[in-house]
C-alpha cells in the first residue's frame, strides 16, 4: 500500500524505508516514524478495539498518554501486549497485531457487547454477578476476563535480558522539551553533573511538533544544536528513550531506559531495557503538558484525536489521518492545528470553536459558538454533526477531527510523595502544589504554555536549583520565541447528543457512567475511579481524569478543585515485569554459594541441593545405584562401618574475640560458657528473647579471649545479626569483637570408627589426636600435610567417632582429595546431606525441623541446659508458665509397628482409640528417614508427656498424604544411646 | 613446607582475567587479608602498634592507607582490613596479632573473600550497572561498602580507573558472572 496520507517535510528519513506489518498486512514507513505515524501515513485509522464494548478505535494522541492504539508487538516469545503504537519506534521488520478482537479488527464478534451497553454500565458486575457466590471464581470472573481485556501474553519465557543500574547527578531534568533543554544547557555550562531524561527517542518535546522558530532557527534545528552542545559536555548525560517512572524519598528516582526496543532483537549480550535508580541532589521536572479532549456524542470514532496530536503527526511525522479534517476547540491553541494542517496542504473543513467570540486565526471556515453534537462512520469518522450558534444543525464531511479542550500540566511526578496539585483558574487546570524536597518544576508542567515562557522558566529554575546546592550557574541567553498568552474558555463536554460521550476511551467510561456513579452516591473522587474504572489501566487516565472530575463537579455542585484528584502513583507509564526483575531470574535469581569441595564433588557426580544460597552435595551416586536411597543407605553404612567425609563448610562460623568474649557467649547461650577450658568445644543452645529455641551449634575456645562459634547453615546470618545487635545495642560496654569466618575455612567432617586412623595420615605427626591426647570435644590449632595451618575439632553430628578439620579455603579442594586418597585403605566414602540427615535422626540430634520457631529447650529435652545460675537471652521468658506445662511436648523417637511401613514427617500423633481430630492431637513427627542400620523407618518428633510414654502405640496420621500408620514411642537416640562410639 | 595446591575462588589454578573494550576484570588471589578490631579502651595503643607494623597510620572512615607491602582499608568503627601479598604474608594474621597484642582482635580473612580488580577507562560504565556507589566521584584511596549481585562487597578505589571489589568467596562465580554480564552489556 502506498503512503497515501504522507505529507511533505517532517523529521523522518525518507532516504530509507522500513517494512512492517500490522495484522499481517505489509506497510512501509521510515526511520523516525512511530508505528502510529506510519500506520496513519498508510491510511490506517482503525488501530484497536476498546476494552469492554469492543468499539472500533483509532489513535487519540501522539505520546505515552495514548488510551486507544494499543497493540501487540513482535511475535513468539517476544510478543508484548498493550504497547502504545504512539510510542513504538518503527524498525525494519516490525510485526504488530491489533488486540482484544475476534476474529479480526474490522469484524469483531465481541462488539456484540456494545449492543448490551445499557446493561453493562458502570458497576454492572458488582450488581449482576452477586449469586450464587461460588460462581464468581469459576464462571463469572473467567467469563468477564475473556470478554473484556487487552492483549495476550505469549506464555513463553522472555528471551531478552534486562539490566539495572545506578546513576548520580547534581540535577536530574525530567523531560527534554524546550524547558528541559534550556535547563540542561544552563546547568551543563555551569559544570554541574546533569542527567537529561526524555521518554521520546528524540529530544525537543513540542518543538518537534510545532512550527515555531527560535531566533533564526526552526524548532528542530534549535533542538539539534542544543543537544549537540549538551552531548559535547562530559558532565551532561543525555538519556533519550528514558522514562522517569517515579520519584521517591531523598531525591531517588526510577527510570526505564528502552535500550533495544527500537531494534528487532537486542544485540548479543545487550539488554532490552535498563531500570535505573537515579540519585539526584536536585530534580527539575520539565514534563510538559498533556492536551485534554472534549466529550461529545460518539467522540470515539477512529479519526477523532487531540488537536495537538494531529498537528504533531503533520509537522513531525508528515502524516495526516485524512485528507479532509476539521477542528473542534475551546481555545486559541486549537486553531494552530488548522493553521499547520492547511500549511501542509490538508483541507480543513472548518474550525468549530465553542466560544462565541472565537478569533479567526486559520485560513478556513470558523464556526464560532458551535459544538459537535454527533459523529458518523462505522470504522472511522465520515461526518460530524454540529449545532451552530444560531441553533441550526449542520453536517460536515471529514475523515478526522482534531479536538482541543486545553492543556493539563503534567504534574504526575510532583505527586508521588503525596503532593497535591492546586487549581489554576487562568488555564483551568491543576498545576504543581507542594513539591517533594529537592524538586522544582519548569515549563509547561507549571502551566507556562508559551515557548518563550517555558525556555525562561527552564533556565531560571536550573539556576535556582543549583544555587540550592551551592553551585553557581548563569541563565542562558534565550532566543526570540513565540510568547502567546493562553486564551481559553473551559468546556468539558457537549450536553446535547443521543450517543454516548466518551471520557475514558481505554476503559469505556462515558459521561453517563459518571452521572450514574453520582446518582448511586459514589461521589468521592476515589470511589468514582473504582466504580467506573475511570483513569485505570495502562494510561492511568492521562487524557480522561480531568473530564471525569469536571463532570462530577458539575453534578455535585462543587468546583473542580473541590472534587479533587485521585492520587498519582508510580510508575508514570507501564513497566514490564522483566524490567523490575532485571538479571535476577532463572538460575541467577539469587547468588549461589559453592563449598570448597564443589569442583571435586561435581567430578564425583554428586547430586546437589540448594540450602539457602549454598549448593551442597546431597548424595554421591555410584554406578549401578538406581535410586537415591541406594546411595544414601550405602553412605550411612560406610560411615558407621568405617569412615566417611562430608563438607560442612556451610555451617556458620563466627569468630568471637575480646576480653569479655566468654561472658558475652554466656549471655548469648542458655547454657554456661564462661568456664569452658581453652582447647575444648561445647554444644550450645541459643534462645530467642521470648524463650523459644533459636539455634544451636558448637563453640570452641581457642584462647582465653578467642572463641569460634558454629551455627546451623540456615541461621548463620540471623545468628550473626542477633549477636551484633546484642554487642552493639544490649551490651555496648563489653569488649567483644565479632567477624564471620564462614567462608574463610574449608571444613570437613570425618566420621566413622576409622576416622582417627585416616586423619593420622593427614595431621602432622607432632599433633597427638589419640583419644587421650585429643578427647571428645577437644579442639586445637594444628598443621596438616606438612605444615599447612589447620583447625581440628573432635565433635560428632553422626554419633560416630568423628572430627571436623578445617584449612584455609583455597586448600579445601586439595584437602578433600588428600583425605580421599589417605582413606582409600579404609574404603572412605564421601557422604552428602541426606546421609548426614539420616545419621543425625538415628542419633536423635535436633536440627531445623525441631528448632522450628515454636519449640523450647524443654520440648527438645534440653530443659536443664538453661542455666539458672546466670542470665542469658531468653532464659527468663523460657520459665513462662505456658512453656512449662506438665503435658508439654517432648522430643521422642518413633518406629513403625510393622517394620516395612513408612514413618513420614509432618504427620500428627493420635491415640489408637481416640478420635482423629485437632482436639485430640498428641504431637507430631518432625523428621523421618529410613535407617539402613536399623533396617526400618524411624522418626523423631514431639509428643505430649513424651518421656513418660515410652512403648506406647500411637497412630501417625496425615490426612494430607493419606498416612495412617501405627508407631511405637521409643527413645530419640536410636543408635549408640550411651555415646560410646563418639567417645572411642 | 606443605605441598597442598591452592585453588582460586573461581576454582582454577590460576587467576581468571577477562578483557573488554576499555576494561580488564581480573581475579586477584594473590593477597592475604586479616581483620583488625580495636579492643575497648585500646585506641591509642592500636594506632601506635598498627603504625609501627604497617608503616602508616590506620585509615579513617571510608579511607584506605598504602604502605608497601601493606594496604589497609576501613571497614567499620574501629575496624580495618589489612591486605598484604599472599606469597610473603600468608601468615599475615599471626604477624599482625603479634604486633598489636591484646590491644586488638585479629582474624584471618584471606579466604573469606574473593577480590576482583576492574581496571580501565570504562570501569565506571560497568560499575554503575552493578552497585549504587558513586564511583565516578570516589577518590583514589577511598573505600565503601555496597551490594553487588545481592552480596555485601567492599569497593576500593585504588586509582580513578582502578577499583578492587571484595565479595564473599563462596559466591565468586555469581559475582564473576555479574561482572562479566554487566561488562558485556555496558561495553
Amino acid at each position: 500500500m502506498t503512503q497515501s496520507n504522507r505529507l511533505e517535510g517532517g523529521q523522518i528519513d525518507r532516504s530509507r524505508s522500513f517494512d512492517f506489518t500490522f495484522d499481517g498486512k505489509r506497510f512501509k514507513g521510515h526511520p523516525g516514524d512511530t508505528l502510529a505515524s506510519a500506520l496513519m501515513a498508510n491510511g490506517v485509522r482503525l488501530m484497536g478495539r476498546s476494552f469492554k464494548y469492543h468499539r472500533p478505535r483509532g489513535v487519540l494522541s501522539a505520546g505515552s498518554e495514548e488510551p486507544n492504539a494499543l497493540v501487540e508487538l513482535r511475535s513468539g516469545a517476544r510478543q508484548e501486549p498493550n504497547t502504545r503504537a504512539t510510542t513504538a519506534e518503527l524498525f525494519d521488520g516490525l510485526e504488530a497485531k491489533s488486540q482484544n478482537r475476534w476474529p479480526s479488527l474490522r469484524f469483531d464478534a465481541m462488539a456484540i457487547n456494545d449492543r448490551f451497553s445499557n446493561f453493562l454500565t458502570a458497576g454492572f458486575y458488582y450488581k449482576t454477578f452477586m449469586w450464587p457466590a461460588a460462581f464468581w471464581e469459576k464462571l463469572y470472573e473467567p467469563m468477564i476476563r475473556k470478554a473484556a481485556g487487552l492483549g495476550s501474553l505469549s506464555l513463553q519465557d522472555d528471551p531478552d535480558a534486562y539490566d539495572k543500574g545506578f546513576l548520580h547527578c547534581d540535577l536530574l531534568i525530567v523531560g527534554g522539551g524546550p524547558s528541559g533543554l534550556a535547563a540542561a544547557l544552563t546547568a551543563g555550562r555551569a559544570g554541574a553533573r546533569v542527567i537529561l531524561a526524555d521518554e521520546d527517542f528524540a529530544f525537543g518535546g513540542r518543538l518537534n511538533a510545532e512550527t515555531f522558530t527560535l531566533g533564526d532557527a526552526s524548532g528542530p534545528d534549535w533542538v539539534a544544536a542544543t543537544v549537540e552542545e549538551l552531548r559535547s559536555l562530559p558532565n551532561v548525560r543525555c538519556m533519550s528513550r528514558t522514562t522517569v517512572i517515579g520519584g521517591f524519598d531523598h531525591g531517588i528516582h526510577g527510570a526505564v531506559e528502552r535500550v533495544s526496543d527500537h531494534l528487532a532483537t537486542p544485540a548479543p549480550g545487550k539488554p532490552r531495557q535498563i531500570l535505573w535508580r537515579i540519585y539526584a541532589r536536585r530534580t527539575l521536572l520539565c514534563a510538559g503538558a498533556i492536551e485534554r479532549p472534549i466529550a461529545f456524542a460518539n467522540n470515539d470514532r477512529p479519526g477523532i484525536m487531540l488537536g495537538g496530536a494531529m498537528r504533531a503527526y503533520a509537522n513531525r511525522w508528515a502524516a495526516t489521518p485524512a485528507q479532509k479534517v476539521a477542528v473542534f476547540t475551546n481555545n486559541d491553541d486549537g486553531h494552530r492545528t488548522a493553521i499547520d494542517l492547511i500549511a501542509k496542504g490538508v483541507r480543513v473543513a472548518a474550525v468549530i470553536d465553542v466560544r462565541a467570540d472565537a478569533p479567526r486565526l486559520a485560513d478556513c471556515e470558523l464556526l464560532a459558538g458551535a459544538q459537535v453534537i454527533d459523529t458518523d462512520g462505522r470504522l472511522g469518522l465520515n461526518f460530524i454533526k454540529l449545532r451552530l450558534a444560531d441553533g441550526s444543525e449542520r453536517t460536515i464531511e471529514c475523515g478526522a477531527l482534531g479536538v482541543s479542550g486545553g492543556w493539563n500540566p503534567n504534574v504526575h511526578l510532583t505527586c508521588h510523595q503525596r503532593g497535591r496539585p492546586v487549581w489554576n483558574e487562568a488555564i483551568a487546570a491543576f498545576v504543581p502544589g507542594t513539591l517533594p524536597q529537592g524538586q522544582s518544576v519548569a515549563g509547561a508542567a507549571t502551566g507556562d504554555f508559551s515557548t518563550y515562557a517555558v525556555l525562561r522558566s527552564g533556565t531560571d529554575q536550573a539556576v535556582v536549583a543549583l544555587s540550592d546546592i551551592g553551585l553557581e550557574a548563569k541563565a542562558i541567553d534565550l532566543p526570540q520565541a513565540e510568547d502567546a498568552p493562553v486564551n481559553l474558555t473551559p468546556f468539558w463536554h457537549v450536553a446535547e447528543g443521543k450517543g454516548r460521550a466518551w471520557l475514558d476511551q481505554q476503559n469505556d467510561v462515558t459521561v453517563k457512567d459518571v452521572k450514574l456513579a453520582h446518582q448511586e452516591n459514589f461521589r468521592s473522587v476515589e470511589h468514582l475511579k473504582r466504580y467506573t474504572t475511570l483513569g485505570m489501566a495502562t494510561d492511568q487516565g492521562k487524557t480522561s481524569n480531568m473530564g471525569g472530575l469536571a463532570i462530577m463537579a458539575e453534578l455535585a455542585g462543587k468546583t473542580i478543585p473541590g472534587v479533587g484528584t485521585t492520587i498519582f502513583r508510580p510508575p508514570y507509564t507501564p513497566v514490564a515485569m522483566g524490567t523490575l526483575g532485571g538479571r535476577s531470574r532463572g538460575q541467577h535469581f539469587h547468588p549461589v554459594r559453592e563449598t570448597p569441595s564443589h569442583k571435586w564433588a561435581k567430578e564425583q557426580g554428586a547430586v546437589f541441593i540448594e540450602t539457602g544460597n549454598w549448593l551442597r552435595a546431597q548424595w554421591f551416586p555410584r554406578p549401578g545405584e538406581t535410586t537415591w536411597r541406594e546411595s544414601v543407605d550405602r553412605e550411612v553404612r560406610a560411615v558407621r562401618g568405617s569412615v566417611g567425609v562430608c563438607d560442612v563448610t556451610t555451617l556458620g562460623k563466627i569468630d568471637v574475640q575480646g576480653t569479655d568474649a566468654a561472658e558475652f557467649l554466656n549471655r548469648i547461650y542458655a547454657n554456661a560458657f564462661a568456664k569452658l577450658p581453652v582447647g575444648k568445644t561445647r554444644y550450645g543452645l541459643m534462645l530467642r528473647e521470648d524463650g523459644i529455641a533459636m539455634d544451636d551449634g558448637t563453640t570452641a575456645r581457642l584462647a582465653e579471649d578467642h572463641f569460634v562459634m558454629t551455627t546451623t547453615t540456615a541461621n548463620a546470618v540471623t545468628v550473626y545479626r542477633h549477636m551484633e545487635f546484642a554487642r552493639q545495642c544490649l551490651w555496648p560496654d563489653m569488649d567483644v569483637q565479632l567477624i564471620s569466618t564462614t567462608e574463610a575455612w574449608a571444613q570437613y567432617a570425618v566420621a566413622g570408627p576409622n576416622s582417627r586412623k585416616l586423619l593420622q595420615r593427614i595431621v602432622d605427626p607432632e599433633f597427638d589426636i589419640s583419644n587421650e591426647g585429643f578427647p571428645f570435644m577437644a579442639c586445637g590449632e594444628i598443621t596438616v600435610c606438612g605444615g599447612l595451618r589447620a583447625r581440628l575439632f573432635r565433635i560428632s553430628f553422626s554419633g560416630e567417632l568423628a572430627f571436623e578439620i578445617a584449612v584455609p579455603t583455597r586448600y579445601g579442594d586439595a584437602l578433600i582429595r588428600r583425605i580421599m586418597a589417605a582413606g582409600e585403605e579404609f574404603a572412605v566414602v564421601p557422604y552428602g546431606t541426606e546421609a548426614l540427615g539420616v545419621m543425625r535422626i538415628e542419633k536423635g540430634h535436633a536440627a531445623g525441623n525441631e528448632l522450628n520457631g515454636t519449640t523450647t529447650a524443654l520440648n527438645l529435652g534440653m530443659g536443664r541446659m538453661v542455666s539458672k545460675k546466670k542470665d542469658a537471652i531468653g532464659s527468663t521468658l523460657s520459665e513462662r508458665e505456658g512453656l512449662n506445662q506438665e503435658d508439654a511436648l517432648a522430643l521422642v523417637g518413633f518406629r513403625p509397628k510393622v517394620a516395612e511401613e513408612k514413618v513420614t514427617a509432618g504427620g500428627h500423633l493420635m491415640t489408637t482409640t481416640g478420635p482423629v481430630d485437632a482436639a485430640h492431637d498428641q504431637g507430631y513427627v518432625t523428621s523421618a528417614a529410613y535407617s539402613p542400620i536399623l533396617e526400618s523407618y524411624i522418626g523423631i518428633g514431639f509428643l505430649k508427656r513424651g518421656a513418660e510414654r515410652m512403648g506406647e502405640t500411637l497412630r501417625l496420621v496425615s490426612p494430607l498424604t493419606g498416612t495412617d500408620t501405627e508407631v511405637e514411642v521409643v527413645s530419640a537416640h536410636f543408635v549408640d544411646p550411651e555415646g560410646d562410639r563418639l567417645r572411642a | 613446607m606443605h605441598d597442598m595446591i591452592a585453588l582460586t575462588a573461581l576454582g582454577a589454578a590460576s587467576a581468571q582475567v577477562d578483557t573488554f573494550d576499555g576494561l580488564r576484570i581480573a581475579e586477584c588471589p594473590y593477597w592475604a587479608l586479616a581483620s583488625l578490631a580495636t579492643r575497648s579502651g585500646h585506641g591509642a595503643e592500636i594506632a601506635d602498634a598498627a603504625q609501627t607494623f604497617l608503616g602508616a597510620p590506620l585509615p579513617g572512615v571510608g579511607l584506605c592507607a598504602d604502605a608497601v607491602p601493606f594496604h589497609a582499608f576501613w571497614t567499620g568503627p574501629d575496624r580495618w582490613m589489612i591486605e598484604a601479598p599472599h606469597d610473603s604474608h600468608e601468615d599475615l594474621a599471626a604477624r599482625l596479632k603479634a604486633a598489636v597484642g591484646d590491644a586488638g582482635s585479629v582474624t584471618e580473612q584471606t579466604d573469606g573473600w574473593v577480590r576482583f580488580d576492574a581496571t580501565g577507562a570504562r570501569c565506571h560504565d560497568v560499575l554503575e550497572r552493578l552497585c549504587n556507589a558513586d564511583t565516578r566521584r570516589m577518590n583514589p584511596g577511598t573505600v565503601t561498602q555496597s551490594r553487588i549481585e545481592h552480596l555485601g562487597c567492599f569497593l576500593i578505589c585504588r586509582a580513578s580507573e582502578h577499583f578492587s571489589l571484595y565479595g564473599p568467596r563462596s559466591s565468586a562465580h555469581s559475582l564473576h558472572h555479574a561482572l562479566v554480564t554487566a561488562a558485556t552489556s555496558a561495553l
